[in-house]
């Protein structure tokens, strides 16, 4: 398929369906994040990243080949390896046999969160999880690296004028926009705080409220969403989750316990992996939304640097 | 009571998934761009709020009615929206709507052929 937006549309349907069926194998958490995640935002930063590129597929000049030959035996061999894979829900399978049943047996006593798939995620795995969080991260670090732009628009008054015309033209997308977007915050809070409960947690939360803020700019022009939302302070935001997340282990470090071992937080230590566990999504949720909110922006920006850019060098020749 | 939540429910699952279909019938087989779109984004509306009704009535709890209306209320809002936006973006790249060349008196006009 040569044509790079019906490649990324038909990702985002996949992302869909793949959600659909993690919700039919009982997997909600998962379901709920890959809806969020692969169907939602990273189509929309996709999308993003082609209006740099362009839309066509460059014409490629070496035989596809012996890339279809890797392909095929490596699809081979793990087909080869799944022979030795344990049959399909049985209950003997190593999986099933080491650390699960502990998991859903002893997790209501020592974590004390409903949802068990929070509790493995942020209180038994949360070395991981900290891992993840780090990647992502590093991925805005990385962005901000290669595309950030010092751009300041030199004639507000022209901008504002292009965004009043603007308004006449997106009036309908403005409008309902406008009413949806409060309610998109709340329920990525919702999603956020009441993660222990249902299915949800901080970086589900995180890319639905990177969502609002991306519909926003989108709608009403990155100017208007730039006035709202300060570049510097939202770096220092990203920042800050890390952090959160990290000193959060490091004090349970300080109190003789393990690296982010939360039962050091409180006297009680149910009580106490309540509280990391919101801190440490409280994290998360931060420094997904930031990160997300940064590589649209720059994305979005370089854009409109080279697209300004391109108008003025064509000034300067016509004059 | 119960048998008639039962019935109601069954009857606006059953429209709701006739519009649907219907629906997908129209994106296969109307001519052009608009008229596919249209198809699919009057049906869609009316077919969600028909199953989700009949959701509501399978399962008449006050939390999941809630929940349901919520998702109602925000397919209302979203789904025509998102028509709408389709619609100006193709207009906007100057994708011409195919037309019935013939005037409002149902004759060919002679100009074009």
């Amino acid at each position: 398929m040569k044509d790079l937006l019906s490649v990324i549309m038909l990702a985002g349907i996949y992302g869909l369906l793949s959600a659909s069926f993690f919700v039919a194998m009982d997997a909600v958490d998962v379901a709920f994040t890959e809806a969020a995640v692969g169907a939602g935002i990273s189509t929309l930063l996709m999308l993003v990243a082609i209006t740099m590129t362009g839309h066509k597929e460059h014409h490629s000049r070496h035989k596809p080949l012996l890339a279809l030959a890797v392909v095929m035996v490596t699809g081979g061999l793990l087909i080869y390896g799944t022979y030795d894979m344990p049959s399909y829900g049985s209950s003997l399978a190593p999986i099933h046999m080491q650390v699960a049943p502990r998991y859903i047996n002893d997790s209501m006593q020592e974590i004390g969160v409903p949802n068990i798939v929070t509790s493995v995620l942020a209180s038994y795995r949360a070395f991981d999880t900290f891992g993840e969080v780090v990647v992502i991260f590093t991925a805005g670090i990385g962005v901000l690296a290669l595309l950030s732009v010092v751009y300041r628009p030199k004639d507000i008054a022209k901008i504002h004028s292009i965004n009043e015309s603007m308004h006449e033209q997106h009036l309908i997308l403005r409008i309902v926009s406008k009413i949806l977007i409060p309610f998109i915050l709340l329920f990525a809070l919702y999603v956020q705080f009441h993660g222990d409960f249902g299915p949800g947690g901080g970086f589900q939360a995180g890319v639905i409220f990177a969502a609002a803020i991306i519909l926003y700019a989108m709608v009403f022009g990155l100017s208007t969403a730039r006035r709202v939302i300060n570049k510097s302070f939202i770096k220092l935001l990203a920042a800050t989750g890390v952090l959160l997340y990290g000193s959060v282990g490091v004090v349970s470090f300080l109190g003789d316990k393990n690296f982010l071992d939360y039962s050091i937080l409180s006297a009680d230590p149910i009580a106490g992996q309540h509280l990391g566990i919101l801190l440490i999504e409280l994290g998360v949720g931060i420094t997904v939304t930031s990160v997300m909110v940064i590589i649209f922006f720059s994305f979005a920006g370089r854009k409109e640097f080279s697209q300004d850019r391109r108008k003025r060098t064509r000034e300067n020749d016509t004059s | 009571m119960d048998i008639l939540f039962s019935i109601s429910s069954a009857l606006f699952l059953l429209i709701g998934s006739f519009l649907c279909i219907s629906g997908g019938v129209g994106i296969l087989k109307f001519p052009d761009f608009y008229s596919r779109m249209h198809a699919v984004g009057v049906t869609e509306t009316l077919a969600t709020a028909m199953i989700l009704i009949g959701l509501m009535l399978q399962n008449p709890d006050a939390l999941v009615v809630l929940k349901l209306i919520l998702i109602l209320l925000l397919t209302l809002f979203i789904s025509p929206t998102a028509s709408h936006a389709l619609a100006k973006a193709a207009i906007q790249n100057n994708l011409k709507p195919k037309l019935d060349k013939r005037d409002n008196n149902g004759k060919v006009a002679s100009s074009n052929r």
